[in-house]
């Protein structure tokens, strides 16, 4: 079991510029860090093998170890003010739309303190049978609940309400479902006089979505989260009759409920920020912790507007999840100054305490506005987000049946599997059911890392996203080729600048999340006669959205079409963070063929294959690529990833989806398993026959063509084929036709 | 151990399908008949609960028995048997699953 986690504040880092580093620390009193310049991370013992370099630094030191935990569960809170501190009567509703009803006391809107002595109020879903209750806390420390007794229904809208008269000291339930079904008794009106002297006060945080339980290390803390929805909440100083609840339910505020209306939420105001605004005369703004989700369709969304910035009105949802964890909110335990000579490259902090380690890698960049060398390496960390500490081998059941093998769990597999509070990724669902859309990379992040194999890497190194990238710079690295590193986020937030003083971008083996601004950016480099390698397949595939204040946080949503773990629910198509239409580039007018030249076609996981040289690799234009290689020739028919080069996932060429009409298809890959299927946005129909050995979209296709620019594209198109490189010590035809492209792609000459 | 109960008017596999056993002990993972690929599909495509899985104990060396628990309270069971081979791990298991899904134990 893994001892060591950490995380950095940061993924890529210019010379000059400080990064920090998290650490949790259960092995023992002491841990020692050191700097590592990583080449491959693949222990395979039929490869390369394990490589890395201790580079001398400042932050190579031992350090003290400690403890530290991740508070799962995400809510809203708002800080104690006068007008809640003094409530006496009060009204406290909302709609909701509760996801696990049954699992638990779950907190709706919640003004309570828990130590040194209960006390507050609190609208609930009680543990006893899954109804609404209003929990009630005197002074004294004693409580009372009172529930409607009627179980709500999962996934269904409810208005609820609770009014408490200090003087007469009589609670009003309400559990009102906005739709009813036959023989469904989950309407619930309750009248009962309180058996509490009063209702105690304090001055703890309001919140919503949960209860406050104590603040740690700085962090508010809460138990009894909510799965669901919460829309409207509102909170007045005096009993409101029912009537008067509507109106203040729909808005907008009538004047004669102005005074009596303490707060005013309205959840639709910011969505793309972490506030949540009051807009009632208090103004008692607060925030989200944890990042429940925004933009979600309220209780009154009926179909009729599918954008949230065109009818916000109809998005006043947030919904909660138990398990969202963005931000695991550690202390730092050092803080490193990366050295203005350290050159560009791939790096890690490796931490050791016994037999127990961690790495956090990291990209070193070259200094802003320059390049170091012709050649730039994309570290995909906007892809590793979006599978960072995915649990599919342990949670999803189709996993098997996509490897066509058993699943072999990872040190890391078994520690996430009995810490669900280090966060899931964009591949897992939470507890309830519903998607993960927004992952982050401010917690440890245990399957981006050296010696990590993963279940989905296929057979042999097992490798998938960042241990797989680590074989293209164990090649560049091979063949003395100088290069530097940049990360997604450096060209989301920098755009161009980052790249266009480079020659010819090489891509990971599996850049398949994009923003817009990164999209344009690598964009814009092509039409400034800039060349790209693209070694591998489903890239530019995903369109992703970064948050504008919340660092290393993106979103996610699976819309309609594509390959999706998951699927966004109707409405919620828009993302939050930005606004933006969410699901694939090809579906927001911008392929991956028209980025590359080939997108995804087909995947699978359990053995690779090879291609076969196809007509255009005798065009001349191709001569370059195919030099040193025999025209009957098998393209990879070898690899550590399969025992092939292609293979995973797998992209081809298309004229109708932006494929250049210049592009030359040099090899298509053949006999693939019908464990490989084609991707599902090809179905119009479904059809039988869709495997490897029946469809001709299952097939990766190595594409060339010149821009018009004077720079080029070379696509691989499969996610295999960086694990072919090393075969036979460097000296194969994948790594052949990898070189003879980077040799000829770093040169001054245009192509014309 | 239980016996798999599937769905009336679904595939099951029963010693009828006997004849892809010979097949899958040769080639565990990779190209398949469909007939083996259709037993197969029912094995790997089981739920998650007390669903096999191999939990590495020495990366490319050593791996163990696991059982994943379908309930994210529960973490992955790690049982009383590795393996040095990945081959030996497959057989190992297909072998279990015949047990459950037709009563016969192989050999």
């Amino acid at each position: 079991m893994l001892k060591l986690t950490a995380y950095a504040d940061k993924i890529s880092v210019v010379p000059g510029e400080d990064i920090s580093f998290m650490v949790n620390c259960e092995a023992g009193p002491k841990y020692k860090a050191d700097l590592v310049r990583l080449r491959c991370g693949d222990e395979n013992p039929e490869g390369p093998g394990f490589q890395e370099t201790v580079v001398k630094s400042s932050a190579s030191k031992t350090y003290k170890g400690r403890k530290q935990t991740i508070h799962a569960g995400s809510f809203a809170c708002v800080a104690s003010a006068p007008a809640l501190e003094g409530l006496e009567s009060f009204t406290l509703q909302a709609y909701i739309w509760p996801s696990t009803p049954t699992k638990g006391t779950q907190g709706i809107i919640s003004y309570w303190r828990e130590v040194p002595k209960k006390t507050g109020l609190a609208l609930i879903i009680t543990k006893r049978d899954g109804s609404l209750a209003v929990c009630l806390g005197d002074d004294e420390g004693k409580i009372e609940v009172i529930n409607s007794g009627k179980p709500l229904v999962a996934r269904e809208w409810y208005f609820v309400a609770v009014s408490y008269d200090a003087k007469t000291k009589e609670v009003k339930l309400y559990q009102e479902p906005l739709k009813s079904h036959g023989r469904t008794d989950d309407h619930a009106f309750v009248k009962k006089k309180s058996t509490l002297k009063s209702v105690g006060s304090h001055d703890c945080p309001l919140v919503f979505g949960a209860y406050f339980n104590e603040i740690d290390k700085g962090r508010v803390v809460c138990k009894g989260h909510f799965n669901g929805k919460i829309d409207r909440p509102r909170i007045a100083n005096r009993v409101l009759n029912r009537a008067e609840m509507m109106e203040a339910a729909q808005g907008p505020i009538p004047s004669h409920l102005m005074a009596d209306l303490v707060g005013v939420w309205d959840f639709s105001v910011g969505i793309t920020t972490t506030t949540i605004h009051d807009i009632g005369p208090n103004r008692l703004h607060g925030r989200i912790v944890q990042m429940p989700a925004r933009a979600m369709t309220g209780h009154n969304w009926d179909g009729s507007e599918m954008n949230w910035h065109h009818a916000p009105q109809l998005y006043g949802a947030i919904y909660f999840h138990d398990d969202d964890v963005i931000d695991a909110e550690w202390e730092v335990d050092f803080t490193f100054s990366v050295p203005k000579t350290l050159r560009s490259g791939l790096y890690a902090i490796r931490l050791r305490a016994g037999d127990t380690e961690d790495y956090v890698p990291f990209a070193v960049r070259p200094p802003r506005g320059k390049a170091t060398a012709k050649a730039v390496f994309l570290l995909p960390s906007a892809s590793y987000l979006a599978y960072a500490n995915e649990r599919m081998a342990t949670d999803a059941p189709l996993a098997q049946l996509l490897t066509g093998k058993l699943s072999l769990l990872s040190a890391q597999n078994m520690y996430l599997d009995q810490h669900r509070e280090y966060g899931a990724s964009c591949y897992d669902v939470h507890s309830d059911g519903s998607g993960v859309c927004y992952s982050s990379r401010l917690r440890p992040v245990l399957n981006m890392r050296p010696k990590y194999s993963c279940w989905l890497g296929g057979k042999g190194s097992g490798l998938w996203q960042f241990n797989a990238d680590t074989h293209i710079i164990d090649w560049l690295e091979s063949t003395g080729t100088d290069y530097d590193v940049v990360s997604d986020e450096d060209l989301h937030h920098e755009g161009l600048s980052v790249i266009e003083n480079h020659q010819v971008l090489i891509t990971s083996t599996h850049p398949e999340y994009f923003s817009k601004e990164m999209l344009d950016a690598l964009d814009a480099f092509k039409a400034k006669g800039g060349r790209l390698m693209y070694l591998g397949a489903n890239g530019f595939y995903w369109r992703v959205a970064f948050h504008k204040s919340v660092p290393g946080c993106m979103e996610v949503r699976r819309n309609e079409g594509g390959i999706r773990a998951w699927e966004a629910r109707t409405g919620e198509y828009y993302h939050s963070f930005t606004g933006e239409y969410g699901g694939l580039w090809r579906r927001n007018g911008r392929a991956p063929q028209t980025t590359a030249g080939t997108g995804f076609s087909a995947q699978g996981f359990d053995i690779s294959s090879y291609y076969r040289q196809k007509p255009d690799a005798k065009n001349p234009r191709a001569a370059f690529i195919m030099k040193g290689i025999k025209p009957d020739e098998l393209i990879g028919n070898f690899g550590l990833v399969g025992d092939g080069a292609a293979g995973l996932e797998l992209d081809r060429a298309d004229r109708l989806l932006g494929t250049p009409p210049n592009a030359l298809v040099l090899a298509s890959s053949e006999n693939h398993t019908n464990i490989y299927l084609v991707v599902c946005e090809e179905l119009l129909i479904n059809y039988p026959g869709l495997g490897g050995q029946e469809n001709e979209l299952v097939r990766a296709d190595i594409v060339f063509y010149e821009l018009a620019s004077g720079g080029a594209v070379f696509a691989t198109s499969s996610i295999a084929w960086a694990g072919s490189l090393s075969h036979n010590k460097y000296k194969n035809n994948v790594a052949r036709m990898t070189g003879n492209v980077l040799k000829r792609f770093i040169g001054p000459a245009p192509f014309s | 151990m239980p016996q798999i109960q599937e769905l009336e008017g679904r595939f099951k596999v029963t010693e009828a399908d006997r004849r892809v056993v010979a097949e899958f002990k040769k080639n565990p993972v990779g190209h398949h008949t469909p007939e083996l690929q259709q037993v197969l599909n029912r094995f790997r495509g089981a739920p998650m609960a007390d669903k096999y899985c191999l939990i590495i104990e020495t990366p490319f060396k050593k791996w163990r028995l696991g059982q994943t628990t379908g309930d994210r309270a529960q973490p992955v069971k790690p049982l009383d048997k590795t393996f040095t081979s990945l081959e030996d791990a497959e057989w190992h298991v297909f072998k279990l699953r015949w047990k459950m899904h037709t009563g016969e134990t192989l050999k």
